[in-house]
């Protein structure tokens, strides 16, 4: 099994905040792995700083082996990683069916400008674009404006266009975040659906520890902006330093780990 | 040489002086409202006619006639909020904000025109044209009040902002309207009057204005233009950013009327648009203070 | 959703007669002057639609373009000596200088967003109308004249109305191409997000470029016709800083964000406030009368009077499109765990 997104020693500083502080993380291919950590942590950085949101102050991110570092938002969409975001950014005065389209489109190359003029390119998405919104169950909703939906169906709605895209992998920023139960079981339904029918890889930001443990076969733990440890849910449920991540982690007398950035190459498997 | 230079920009500074007053309103209403209040050249206007009436009907010279327009100019300033800008909503608020201002500043013009007919006046107080002779040079007192008086209310305008704790409402309204509702700020309220004290400013501004140029209702255009110019270039919302601007936009062109007295504001449009490239929010603006 | 269809195009064949008959039907040259005039708002409003209705970006600095047009023409006419009917033939030369302005013009404005775009776009236009002031071929302060037109009254404002409305209906065609197609849906998904819509693969400089130019191209075009129906330009006419301000009340009066709201609010303001002129009750006052129009309108009908905007348009395009079936294969409903449609193969499994 190969890695396909890997990161190393990534630092970010916000004015005296340091945000990330030689964050490690290895995605293997196919897997669904999950990263959690106490709020503030540097999750959601990290996911900017592997999208090109964000420009890490050092360290690198590899994708397929390739260096992705500091590659604007587009041309990381375009290597293969799709995201969403923990406060959707869907696209609200166009349709749902729109916001899919948008999204389909990144794949193209249109030879050239008049080719922008051009539907023929939709009608072929459009088709694949439908199909994706009834997999995740919103297809009703097809032409009604996005910013009318609720937010579950937002999640949703971001997901099938991040979907739409066919990325490599997938970041998901809080997926089950503010989602009622019955909506979190269908998400995490189409995330199996997806990674076994296809082998789909995801990697997961989420604090509802049930969802992720269920989910995940591998889970990183960021504290303070540093790798704690990475290994399978159980290791992760018994790990001590974990504990001390969540709880606080004033136990430095005793244990010294959870304030050093300590990476265990333990995968789990 | 070396001399019309000094006296270019001895000018520039006080002149910008009276200028970054009538922008200090603007990129206070602009800034924390969010609101382009195109009206702000044609309240400025009002403000130099309502001090030209004061002077010539009442016989009331124009610095003392301040008691009188400022607060008018508030209560005017309150009233546009109230009866226009506080009704309006919606995604397209800002833009719309920027009709609704057009259209009012349509009005006040057209009043204008109306009670003043179309020629140009001036407000000529018996010592308008006596100056002061400092190390060799002969500086208007006009000039010299207006900088004072500007520079007193810029700074005013700071102190309501940054030591009072109105002044901590409406920067946490500039800062994220929502969160400010949810803390029990009335929005609304705290609005309307930002709103009048970027307006009253105007009375001043106007005031000195009217006494350095001569003016008609349909001076507000250029003046917008170059106020809106101003703040941008301050950085939007920031008091000092208006008063470096304003002071950087006059001298420049007081500078270059030496050599190129037709090309002297493209001068400065042109260095506008090269210091917004290299930084968009502005000289002293905060990078994205505002989300999208 | 055919009878629809059929509705819609039968209205736009009924308006189309209808402009195309007005300068018969209503032969005074005063009338036909509105409908000239009206008809090279209701093109420039259209050209202001295709970049920033589509955006979000309120560009104020579009006189640019059209007075660009109208000197370019103008200038032309003079230094190669062209008489009567052939200085229409330098219509697209205003056309194309409007298209190349546009490229310094938005390399520098479309850097910045928001406020900071709307006070770039005027400052370079108070650029513009300086130079238009100042430099030695511009004829200064008095502007320039155009040759020319030995033309009577009636069939003078009559061909000039039909070049104008050539010229609208040319606008309106393109900015409905650009609508419906993905030039258009990128357009709108920068409105929205800007930075997500790159992040998505829409490369937004480009795109909002491509807008822009066609929106000055067709500005210029118009101001080149508006030069030669009026005779002259002056640098405060060309360039005037109210232009930018009449188009875009013009289309929130109307309904921002869509063409039909754009082509009817100029078609509305323009011929009211020209009327509002000659009303010599009214002298001195139809700048009141006309920004209490604008007052009410945006108070009580704030989205223009088409009434629902651009959700109306949203709709119709939608419509306008092939039904969209539901592949068969997959369940309706969320809980019958359909199969994961092929991410790759477009829905084929």
């Amino acid at each position: 099994m190969t890695t396909l997104l890997r990161t190393e020693g990534i630092t970010k500083a916000y004015g005296g905040v340091q945000a990330l502080n030689g964050a490690e993380i290895a995605v293997e291919e196919g897997t669904i792995a999950g990263l959690i950590g106490p709020n503030g942590s540097g999750k959601t950085t990290l996911f900017n700083v592997i999208t090109g949101y964000e420009r890490p102050d050092a360290g690198e991110v590899w994708f397929a082996d390739r260096p992705i570092t500091g590659l604007a938002p587009d041309k990381v969409f375009a290597a293969g990683i799709g995201r969403t975001f923990q406060l959707t950014r869907i696209f609200p005065r166009l349709t749902v069916i729109e916001n899919m389209l948008i999204a389909a489109q990144a794949k193209d190359r249109p030879r050239n400008m008049l080719a922008w003029f051009g539907r023929d390119a939709w009608t072929h998405h459009r088709r694949h674009a439908m199909e994706l919104l009834a997999f995740v169950g919103i297809e009703r909703h097809a032409n009604v404006l996005a910013g009318s939906l609720s937010y579950g169906q937002r999640k949703l709605l971001e997901l099938a266009y991040v979907l739409v895209a066919d990325p490599a992998v997938i970041l998901l920023d809080e997926p089950a975040g503010g989602v009622n139960p019955t909506l979190i079981n269908m998400i995490a339904d189409r995330i199996r659906q997806l990674n076994a029918e296809q082998g789909k890889t995801f990697l997961l930001v989420e604090h509802n520890m049930e969802f992720v443990m269920g989910l995940c076969a591998t889970i990183t733990v960021l504290e303070s902006g540093a790798t704690v440890v990475s290994g399978a849910p159980d290791i992760i449920r018994s790990d001590k330093r974990v504990l001390d991540a969540y709880l606080g982690a004033d136990l430095d007398e005793d244990d010294g780990t959870a304030a050093e950035p300590v990476l265990n190459k333990e995968t789990g498997r | 040489m070396a001399r019309e230079l000094t006296q270019a920009i001895v000018n520039g500074i006080l002149i910008g002086g009276v200028y970054a007053l009538m922008a200090v309103g603007l990129t206070l209403i602009f800034g924390v409202l969010d609101i382009i209040n195109i009206a702000q050249g044609v309240l400025v206007i009002l403000g130099a006619y309502l001090s030209y009436s004061l002077f010539n009907k009442a016989h009331i010279d124009p610095y003392i006639g301040l008691l009188i327009t400022i607060p008018a100019m508030f209560i005017i300033g309150v009233a546009i909020h109230w009866a226009f800008i506080s009704r309006l909503r919606g995604s397209e608020r800002t833009s719309m904000t920027l009709l609704v201002t057009y259209a009012v500043g349509l009005i006040i013009e057209g009043i204008l025109y109306k009670v003043y007919g179309a020629n140009n006046v001036q407000i000529s107080p018996s010592y308008i044209d006596s100056s002061a002779h400092v190390l060799g040079f002969y500086i208007g007192w006009v000039y010299i009040w207006g900088f004072v008086i500007a520079v007193a209310l810029v700074g005013a305008v700071y102190v309501l902002l940054y030591r009072t704790r109105f002044g901590r409402s409406v920067r946490a309204i500039m800062q994220n309207g929502d969160a400010a509702r949810l803390v029990g700020i009335n929005v609304n309220k705290v609005a309307a009057i930002t709103f009048g004290v970027g307006v009253a400013v105007t009375a001043a501004g106007g005031m000195v204005f009217g006494e350095t140029n001569a003016f008609n209702a349909n001076s507000g255009y250029d003046l917008i233009s170059r106020l809106l110019s101003i703040i941008i270039l301050g950085g939007m919302g920031s008091v000092g950013g208006a008063l470096g601007a304003a002071v950087f936009m006059l001298t420049l062109e007081s500078v270059v009327t030496i050599w190129q007295p037709t090309w002297a504001i493209a001068v400065y449009y042109a260095a506008l648009v090269i210091i917004l490239l290299w930084r968009p929010a502005g000289l002293f603006g905060q990078k994205a203070v505002r989300a999208q | 959703m055919k009878a629809q269809t059929l509705a819609k195009s039968g209205g736009l064949v009924v308006l189309l007669v209808f402009a195309v008959l007005f300068p018969q039907v209503f032969s005074n040259p005063s009338v036909t002057n509105y409908g000239v005039l009206a008809l090279v708002f209701a093109t420039a409003a259209v050209g202001w639609h295709i970049f920033s209705g589509n955006t979000g970006y309120i560009a104020l600095g579009q006189a640019v373009f059209f007075g660009s047009g109208a000197y370019a023409m103008g200038i032309a006419a003079r230094d190669w000596h062209m008489q009567a009917t052939a200085v229409f033939e330098l219509l697209p030369l205003s056309a194309v200088t409007g298209a190349l302005i546009a490229i310094p013009f938005g390399l520098i404005a479309l850097r910045v967003r928001r406020h900071t775009f709307i006070v770039v776009t005027i400052a370079i236009f108070f650029i513009f109308q300086l130079m238009a002031f100042n430099f030695w071929f511009t004829g200064g302060s008095s502007g320039l004249g155009s040759p020319f037109l030995s033309w009577a009254p009636v069939p003078y404002n009559r061909n000039f109305y039909y070049i104008a409305l050539a010229c609208a209906v040319g606008a309106i065609v393109i900015a409905w191409l650009v609508g419906r197609s993905r030039f258009g849906l990128q357009l709108r998904a920068i409105r929205d997000d800007e930075d997500r819509a790159r992040g998505l693969g829409v490369k937004a400089m480009q795109v909002k470029m491509a807008a822009y130019m066609i929106s000055g191209t067709i500005t210029a075009l118009i101001g080149g016709v508006w030069f030669y129906y009026l005779n002259q330009v002056q640098p405060q006419t060309g360039f005037n800083p109210l232009f930018d301000l009449t188009l875009v009340l013009m289309i929130f009066f109307g309904g921002y964000g869509s063409i039909a709201g754009s082509v009817l609010g100029a078609l509305i303001i323009e011929p009211l406030s020209l009327w509002l002129n000659t009303i010599p009750a009214l002298n001195g006052f139809n700048e009141i009368v006309l920004g209490a129009i604008l007052l009410l309108v945006l108070l009580f009908m704030p989205r223009g009077i088409l009434p629902t905007g651009a959700e109306f348009i949203t709709k119709i395009r939608t419509r306008g499109r092939p039904a969209v079936v539901p592949a068969t294969t997959i369940g309706a409903a969320p809980s019958a765990t359909p199969s994961a449609p092929s991410v790759s193969s477009g829905g084929a499994r």
